[in-house]
């Protein structure tokens, strides 16, 4: 029983229906460290000046590259959904043979970091390239060029229609089936029920996943350099290499318009969320006849996403180091650099996220979900913009934050953040809110009750944002490329070093363990969400 | 122990006066006033929304309350003193148990013995485990364990700091219905053995009738009627307590002289409790339960009294839905072997072997007058 008989007469806040002051205090420091690379970049752009920004806007390029933003977009788009929708369906209503394999087949190109995917088939279907050679005894001359559109759409599409096959998959597996039996005994083919029952009833998820693989198209920035097409990303960077300042910031913010533009399309499209889940009757559509094409298909796409960027790393791997470029050679140095930026990133994002998630998971004041929304803008601001953004913001300031590995690590865990928030958020949600209350009338203070009941409850949750956000930065490219000080080499600025110097082969070893460590980081997003394959 | 010590005010051991409680605009709790003394076991009794889980929270220290004041042993413990939940030396059974997942049921006993030696500890977990009849499930974790052991184990956790007051959040709405019946009776006498001054909170009446040396009947953020179960339950103070505790049928009756007359005939006058002179004339409601009234087949010469409109079979017995020749719903118990009509022209009959309740007409609400 507690003994001490200590009063707290001080005049704080009411700690347990209102938020405590501190944590509120904690959440909005981290809101508003988030928001202020964007700020930054405003109050920069404010300073060029209006004719000035005006005849730059006006240059027949800018709107040059806003078009071949937007068609890229669009078309990759497009394509993730016509990929993803039948290939969900295929794997989860129809009798596929193997459709576990394929399933997870299909998920996979998630893995693998599209600038490597852009640079690996760069290397095998450019001119000269790996697959032109082995044509080349058949007497074939050419094959259709890679650089440009086309090839940005098939990397960017092969990369990221599982966004849209996961979140479709998804809807179509929860979906109540008996719909279906009565739309049929209502009736109508199966076409028609697909197209009068299914559809509608999975729209909201299939532009949940479009959302997110457009969102990646617009902010990529390594396809598009590699395969030479210039959006806004690339032309961001290369201005910004070529001292268009001016020019780089105001592209930045229309960047970032035309990202708010595609969410507010989304929540159009959305609609009303009308869907029902449940009903377990097993209606499987008999494929008969098409089966060997439905698998062909699963195959052909699976294996260009997969069978490429492998057969094309390997191959550089045994090709040994002939043409070695010492400057160039591979050094441990690099990983050990990689993983200390990546650490000191997971380990600032989960101390950050603490608070907001917290607050945000168990106080629901007016504030709280202003500033978990306010995370967020780190997912949707394009890596090369918050880049840039600190870039600015760290010239301005000068030694010793710019240029320093302090820049680099804030820009990793103002992008990463929503991952660990995310992560950290639903486990305080699956908290009981009885439990720290239980140990409060134990004896235990607010902290007491926090520490030694919900930490240890939170735990997963709190290693598998950390995990998450380590991961992720392993791969990150555009902010690394602008924010890095000079000489501090990673696996990925080495890879991007090799690819610009056109030694290919020396991409080999940083690629396929970035690669395994993609495979990492969807191995702890399947564990923790409970994503069954069956 | 169940009326004895009502007046000895050395031995209030908790004391609410004048609560208030609002969440945002809607105020839960107006103006509570209550007292508990030592020993006791208190059972907060009203329908969901009453207001009876804040007003354990409040008492526990996990909510504030906007006014009034809360008194544990004469130290007032809320407002400007307001103590924390972890000084308060008041222990909570929640209403889901809140076990703490990730230790073992003799972890969870020990949690809040935070000031004992090791060896300490561990007797007084031993000797709590054997209270709740649980010596051989301690290292087990709160999952592996049956709900009425999860019950055993947030009572033993609750008792192990020996607090002052032992707050009950709805300690039986997680449990099958035979395990409550058998664990009311278990919890009963774990806190009378750790004498323990208890509160529990309950929207079932014979929950709170069976284990509780008294009730508190809440409505709508007020106390109703607080009195020893037998009191409240024969001698409801209003309307809505017996509409609450028990089936309840109201006989409209005028008073006349030493007779009330109703439908059903003529009531004795000494039959109504404490019905004064200045009610005569006056018309009257007079409180019938089920087992207060019969009914019986209509002989042939006989002016039925009501119609019998449904039957319900509740085990051993049936209650029987009558309307009154007037319109008025009465219920009525019958022994399932008993020969009643389940349907058409009844003679109904009030056979009461005690006192009956009564409230003025006027107090009916507005729609039934």
């Amino acid at each position: 029983m507690a003994t001490e008989q200590r009063t707290t007469t001080d005049d704080g806040p009411d700690e347990s229906s209102d938020a405590p002051l501190g944590l509120t205090l904690a959440s909005g420091a981290v809101a508003a460290a988030v928001v202020l690379p964007v700020l930054w970049l405003v109050k920069t752009s404010l300073d060029v000046g209006l004719t000035e920004a005006l005849s730059l806007l006006a240059r027949p390029t800018t709107l040059e590259v806003f078009v071949n933003s937007t068609v890229l977009v669009a078309v990759t788009t497009a394509a993730c959904v016509a990929l993803g929708v039948p290939l969900a369906y295929l794997t989860v209503r129809t009798d596929l043979p193997f459709h576990r394999f394929w399933t997870v087949a299909v998920s996979l190109p998630l893995v693998i970091p599209s600038y490597i995917g852009a640079f690996a088939f760069v290397s095998a279907f450019g001119p000269q390239g790996d697959f032109q050679r082995l044509l080349a005894p058949l007497g074939v001359e050419r094959i259709p060029e890679i650089y440009g559109l086309q090839g940005a759409v098939l990397v960017l599409t092969l990369y990221t229609y599982p966004y849209v096959y996961i979140t479709a998959r998804a809807s179509l597996k929860s979906m109540d089936t008996t719909l279906i039996d009565a739309a049929r005994t209502l009736e109508h083919s199966r076409w028609d029920a697909f197209k009068r029952v299914t559809l509608p009833q999975i729209r909201p998820a299939v532009a949940a996943g479009a959302l997110l693989a457009s969102l990646y198209a617009l902010s990529d920035f390594g396809t598009p350099s590699i395969m030479r097409y210039d959006v806004f990303t690339r032309v961001i960077y290369v201005e910004f290499g070529a001292f268009g300042r001016d020019t780089a910031t105001l592209l930045s913010l229309q960047l970032v318009g035309v990202t708010f533009v595609i969410l507010w399309l989304e929540s159009k499209i959305r609609g009303n969320e009308r869907t029902s889940a449940g009903g377990r009757s097993r209606d499987v559509v008999p494929l008969g006849a098409w089966k060997l094409p439905a698998m062909a298909f699963c195959a052909s796409v699976a294996g260009l996403a997969l069978v490429v960027p492998l057969a094309i790393l390997v191959t550089w791997l045994g090709a040994g180091n002939a043409s070695v470029n010492q400057s160039l050679a591979f050094q441990w140095e690099y990983v050990f650099n990689s993983v200390s930026v990546s650490t000191a990133a997971a380990l600032v994002a989960i101390v950050a996220g603490l608070p907001v998630a917290y607050l945000s998971a168990r106080h629901s004041t007016r504030l709280s979900p202003l500033f978990e929304r306010a995370t967020y803008v780190g997912y949707a601001v394009p890596g090369v913009v918050l880049g840039l953004a600190l870039v600015f913001f760290g010239s301005s300031v000068g030694a010793p934050i710019y240029p320093s590995l302090y820049l680099l690590v804030f820009a990793y865990v103002i992008r990463f953040l929503p991952q660990a928030v995310g992560s950290l958020r639903a486990s305080f949600l699956r908290v009981d809110p009885s439990l720290p209350e239980a140990a409060r009338t134990l004896g235990r203070t607010s902290v007491g009750a926090f520490r030694h009941v919900t930490l240890p409850l939170v735990a997963p949750g709190l290693f598998g944002g950390a995990a998450l956000v380590f991961l992720t930065t392993m791969k990150e490219l555009p902010a690394t490329l602008l924010l890095r000080p000079s000489g501090f080499k990673t696996l990925v600025t080495h890879i991007w070093t090799a690819h610009a110097s056109g030694y290919f082969g020396q991409a080999a070893i940083p690629a396929l363990v970035l690669l395994f460590v993609s495979g990492l980081s969807m191995l702890v997003i399947i564990t923790q969400e409970g994503y069954d394959v069956k | 122990m169940r009326n004895g010590r009502a007046d000895a005010e050395s031995d209030v051991v908790l004391e609410l006066d004048g609560l208030k409680k609002s969440y945002g605009s809607e105020e839960v709790i107006h103006d509570l006033s209550l007292s508990v003394r030592e020993g006791e076991i208190l059972t907060l009794l009203g329908p969901s929304g009453c207001g009876k889980t804040t007003t354990l929270r409040l008492l526990a220290g996990l909510e504030r309350p906007d006014g009034g004041d809360v008194r544990l042993n004469g130290r007032t413990v809320s407002g400007a003193s307001f103590v924390p939940p972890e000084e308060r030396g008041v222990g909570v059974v929640f209403q889901e148990f809140a076990l703490f997942p990730h230790l073992t049921a003799r972890e969870n006993i020990a949690f809040g013995l935070v000031d004992l030696s090791e060896e300490e500890r561990e007797r007084r977990v031993d000797d709590l485990l054997e209270l709740v009849d649980l010596s051989g499930q301690g290292e087990s974790y709160p999952d592996e364990l049956s709900g009425g052991q999860q019950q055993r184990v947030a009572l033993a956790r609750s008792l192990a700091p020996e607090p002052d007051i032992l707050l009950l959040d709805e300690p039986f709405s997680n449990l099958d219905v035979d395990l409550r019946v058998q664990m009311r009776e278990e919890v009963r006498r774990i806190l009378k053995e750790a004498g323990v001054t208890a509160i529990s909170v309950t929207h079932d009446q014979e929950e709170a009738l069976s284990i509780s040396d008294r009730v508190a009947v809440m409505n709508d953020g007020d106390l109703e009627q607080a009195g020893d179960p037998e009191n409240v339950f024969q001698h409801p103070e209003s309307r809505f307590v017996a509409g609450f505790l028990g089936y309840a049928s109201f006989i409209p009756g005028h008073v006349a002289g030493d007779c009330v007359e109703t439908d059903l005939g003529c009531v004795p006058r000494e039959q109504i409790h404490g019905l004064a002179p200045e009610y005569d004339q006056t018309r009257i409601d007079v409180l019938v339960r089920p087992d207060d009234v019969s009914v019986r087949a209509c002989g042939p010469d006989e002016e039925p009294s009501g119609r019998v409109t449904a039957r319900r079979y509740l085990g051993p017995t049936f209650l029987y839905e009558v309307e009154l020749e007037t319109g008025e719903p009465v219920q009525c118990m019958h022994n399932h072997d008993e020969d009643v009509p389940d349907s058409g022209p009844v003679v109904v009959e009030i056979e009461a072997g005690h006192e009956l309740a009564w409230f003025p007409r006027e107090q009916r609400p507005e729609d039934e007058k």
